[in-house]
C-alpha cells in the first residue's frame, strides 16, 4: 500500500488552496449574504483549469485523474460551500453526462466551451414530485416528426439559470408501455430554446452564492438528435452520473468539515476563559481530537473510492459510503465547531456560521443519507 | 535572453518551528515547506519579462531533493527549465551565492531575479553576493521594473520612501512585495511541468565563512503593564516607551 500523494496532487492542492484562500475567502461572506453568484470567480476557476479536469485535452480538459478533481473540490469547499457547489455540479452533473454519453458531435460542440468557466451546464433530474423517487418523474418528451416536444418542470437545478448557463441535460419519460412501465431518456436542451424557461430560486438557507433553479418546459421543441446516449438509457445515465456525483458531494463534505475544524481549532487557541486558551481544556480538546479523527477517516474512505475509480475497479458502494460518511461528519464537525465558538459562533461575523448552514444540504442533495444507506444495504446483500 | 530565477525552499510562515536535537538546525518534522514568498515575485517578474521580451526562464535552487517541490512549482507557473544544485549540508549565504553564480555563468543568464530575502534565515544578502561574484550590477528591494533594451530602470523601497535607479544588463534584481501579483500555477501548467525535467548536479564546493553555532527560540512574551485608565497615564506611557522600550 502507498498512501503518498504524487507531486502533482500536492501541487494541485497547493494551487487550489491558495486560490480559495486569496480569492474566495475575502468575499465569500458578502456573496452569501447577498445571494450573489460570482461570474468573475467562476471564470477564474475556469482559468485555473478546474472545469473538465478529468477530460482529455482535446475537449479542453486537463487529463487528470479523479483524485485530482476530488482534491480540488475539497479545497474549495474548505473555504466556501457555494463555490464548491458551482464547481462540483458543473463538472459532475453538467460536463460528466455529455462526456460519458454524448456523441462526438455533441462533445465537440459543448465540451470545450464548458471547460472554460465561461459557460455552465446543468442536470435536470429532480422534480417537485420526484426527489428520492426519481420514477415519479412527470416531465414527458414526445417524438413527433423528428422532434422532441417536452413538457414538464424541474426543481433544485444547480447552475440552471445563471447568465452563462447554456443548457441542461433533462431526464424525461419518452414512452409508456401498456403495463404501466415507463421509458426514460435524457435529452439536451439549450437555454434560449422556445418553451424553455429557467429562473433562480431565492431564499436558500445554504450555498446562497450558488445558482439553484426552477426549470419549465412548455411545448419546448428540440431536434431528435438532441437525445443524449440511447433512447431508453435515461435511468442508466442518471444512476452512473449520480455515482460520480457522490464522490464530489463527499469531497464537499470533507472540505466543509476540514474548514470548520480549522476554524474551531484556531478559535480555541485564541479564546481564553478561566485564564487559559480553551483548547487547553479537555472538554474542548477532546472535541477537536474527535473532529480530526472523523475527518481523517472520511478522507481515507473518499480517496479509496477515487483510487478504485481511477484504477477501473467497481467504486459505487464506496462512493455511496463516502457520500454518506463525509456529509454526516460535516454536520457533526460543523455543529461541534459552533459549540466551541460559543455565542460568537451564532453571529454572522464569524465564518463558522456559514459552514454550519452550508453543511446541511450535503445530507440531502444528490441522494439523501437515507438513500445512500439504501444503496449500501443493497450492495452488502440485505 | 536567458533569465535566471534563484529560489529557496523555506518553512511555511504559518508553521510552528522547533529547534532540532543538535541545537543548530530546525526540526523538519511536521514542517510544511513552501516556495519562499519573495521568490514568487521574482518568478512572476521573470515570466512577465519573458512574455514581453521573449527568452527563456531557468529556475535554480541550492539544497536537497526536497527543493524539487519548489522547482516544480516554478515550472508549473511557467518556467522553462530547472536546475537543482545539490548539497545535503547547510551552507552560508556565500556558499549558496557561489554555487548559484557558477550555474548562472554556465547558463549565460544576463538577467537574474532573487526574492529580496528568504524568510527562513533572513540574511537578505544572497542576491548581492551573487552579483558581486558574477561582476553583475545589482538592484535590491525592487517594487517596479522596466527593461528597455540594455537599460534597466528600477524603483526600490527605501526607508520612508522610494527611489528610482538606472543601471544596465547584466543585472541581479531582488524582488520586494508589490513588484507584481504572482500568478497561480494552473492545472495545465502543473501537467506541463510534469514533462519538464529538473537537472541535478553537485553544487560547487565553497568555504564556510559563517557557521551557525546555536539556535534559540525567542524569549516568551512578558506580561503587559497597565499604567492606568485615565489621561494621567499618558505621560508615564510616553516616558516608558521612550526610556524603557526605546521605541519612540
Amino acid at each position: 500500500m502507498d498512501f503518498n500523494f504524487s507531486e502533482e496532487h500536492n501541487l494541485i492542492r497547493q494551487t487550489v488552496r491558495e486560490f480559495a484562500e486569496n480569492e474566495i475567502r475575502p468575499i465569500a461572506k458578502d456573496l452569501d449574504e447577498n445571494e450573489s453568484f460570482s461570474y468573475n470567480l467562476t471564470e477564474r476557476m475556469g482559468e485555473l483549469g478546474l472545469f473538465g479536469m478529468t477530460l482529455p485535452e482535446k475537449f479542453g480538459g486537463q487529463n487528470l485523474d479523479t483524485l485530482s478533481y476530488i482534491i480540488a473540490v475539497e479545497e474549495i469547499a474548505r473555504i466556501d460551500g457555494s463555490h464548491a457547489a458551482t464547481l462540483a455540479a458543473h463538472n459532475s452533473l453538467g460536463i460528466g453526462p455529455i462526456y460519458y454519453y454524448g456523441n462526438e458531435e455533441q462533445k465537440e460542440k459543448f465540451l470545450p466551451k464548458l471547460c472554460t468557466g465561461k459557460a455552465l451546464w446543468s442536470f435536470g433530474l429532480t422534480e417537485p414530485d420526484a426527489g428520492s423517487d426519481s420514477r415519479g418523474t412527470k416531465t414527458k418528451a414526445k417524438l413527433e416528426h423528428g422532434k422532441w416536444i417536452i413538457n414538464g418542470s424541474k426543481i433544485f437545478i444547480t447552475n440552471g439559470s445563471t447568465q452563462i448557463s447554456i443548457g441542461s441535460t433533462v431526464q424525461a419519460i419518452t414512452d409508456e408501455n401498456s403495463d404501466g412501465s415507463k421509458e426514460y431518456s435524457t435529452i439536451i436542451v439549450e437555454n434560449g430554446t422556445e418553451g424553455f424557461t429557467a429562473k433562480p430560486m431565492h431564499g436558500k438557507m445554504m450555498w446562497r452564492a450558488s445558482n439553484t433553479s426552477e426549470v419549465y418546459f412548455d411545448n419546448c421543441i428540440v431536434p431528435e438528435t438532441n437525445i443524449l446516449g440511447e433512447r431508453g438509457q435515461g435511468s442508466k445515465i442518471m444512476l452512473s452520473t449520480l455515482d460520480n456525483g457522490r464522490l464530489s458531494i463527499a469531497a464537499m463534505g470533507l472540505g466543509c468539515a476540514q474548514g470548520a475544524y480549522e476554524l474551531a481549532l484556531n478559535y480555541s487557541k485564541e479564546r481564553k476563559q478561566f485564564g487559559r486558551p480553551i483548547s487547553k481544556f479537555q472538554a474542548v480538546s477532546f472535541k477537536l481530537a474527535d473532529m480530526a479523527t472523523k475527518i481523517e477517516l472520511a478522507r481515507n474512505l473518499l480517496y479509496k473510492a477515487c483510487w478504485e475509480k481511477d484504477n477501473g475497479k467497481p467504486f459505487a458502494m464506496h462512493a455511496a459510503m463516502a457520500k454518506l460518511y463525509c456529509s454526516e461528519i460535516a454536520k457533526e464537525v460543523a455543529d461541534e465547531a459552533v459549540q466551541i465558538h460559543g455565542g460568537y459562533g451564532l453571529m454572522k461575523e464569524y465564518e463558522i456560521e456559514r459552514f454550519y448552514r452550508d453543511q446541511r444540504l450535503l445530507q440531502i442533495g444528490e441522494g439523501t443519507s437515507e438513500i445512500q444507506r439504501l444503496v449500501i444495504s443493497r450492495y452488502i446483500g440485505c | 535572453m536567458k533569465i535566471a530565477v534563484c529560489v529557496s525552499h523555506v518553512p511555511d510562515t504559518a508553521t510552528k518551528i522547533n529547534i532540532g536535537s543538535d541545537g543548530k538546525t530546525i526540526d523538519p518534522n511536521g514542517v510544511t515547506y513552501i516556495v519562499n514568498p519573495y521568490d514568487e515575485f521574482a518568478i512572476e517578474e521573470a515570466l512577465k519579462t519573458k512574455e514581453k521580451l521573449g527568452g527563456e526562464v531557468v529556475v535554480i535552487s541550492v539544497g536537497n531533493d526536497a527543493n524539487k517541490e519548489t522547482l516544480r512549482k516554478a515550472l508549473a507557473m511557467g518556467a522553462d527549465s530547472a536546475v537543482l544544485l545539490k548539497d545535503e549540508n547547510q551552507r552560508d549565504s556565500f556558499g549558496i551565492a557561489k554555487a548559484l553564480a557558477e550555474e548562472i555563468k554556465l547558463q549565460n543568464a544576463e538577467l537574474v531575479f532573487f526574492g529580496k530575502q528568504s524568510v527562513d534565515y533572513d540574511n537578505s544578502i544572497t542576491g548581492q553576493l551573487t552579483a558581486e561574484l558574477l561582476n553583475y550590477n545589482s538592484v535590491s528591494v525592487v517594487v517596479n521594473l522596466n527593461i528597455d533594451g540594455n537599460k534597466i530602470t528600477a524603483e526600490r523601497e527605501i526607508e520612508g520612501g522610494k527611489e528610482v535607479v538606472e543601471t544596465s544588463l547584466p543585472v541581479v534584481i531582488t524582488a520586494q512585495k508589490g513588484l507584481n501579483e504572482p500568478r497561480y500555477a494552473s492545472l495545465k501548467g502543473i501537467m506541463a511541468a510534469k514533462k519538464k525535467t529538473i537537472e541535478e548536479k553537485e553544487a560547487v564546493a565553497a568555504n564556510l565563512f559563517v557557521e551557525v553555532v546555536e539556535m534559540k527560540k525567542p524569549a516568551p512574551k512578558q506580561a503587559g503593564k497597565i499604567l492606568g485608565s485615565d489621561s494621567s497615564a499618558v505621560s508615564e506611557l510616553v516616558k516608558l516607551l521612550r526610556e524603557e522600550a526605546k521605541v519612540i
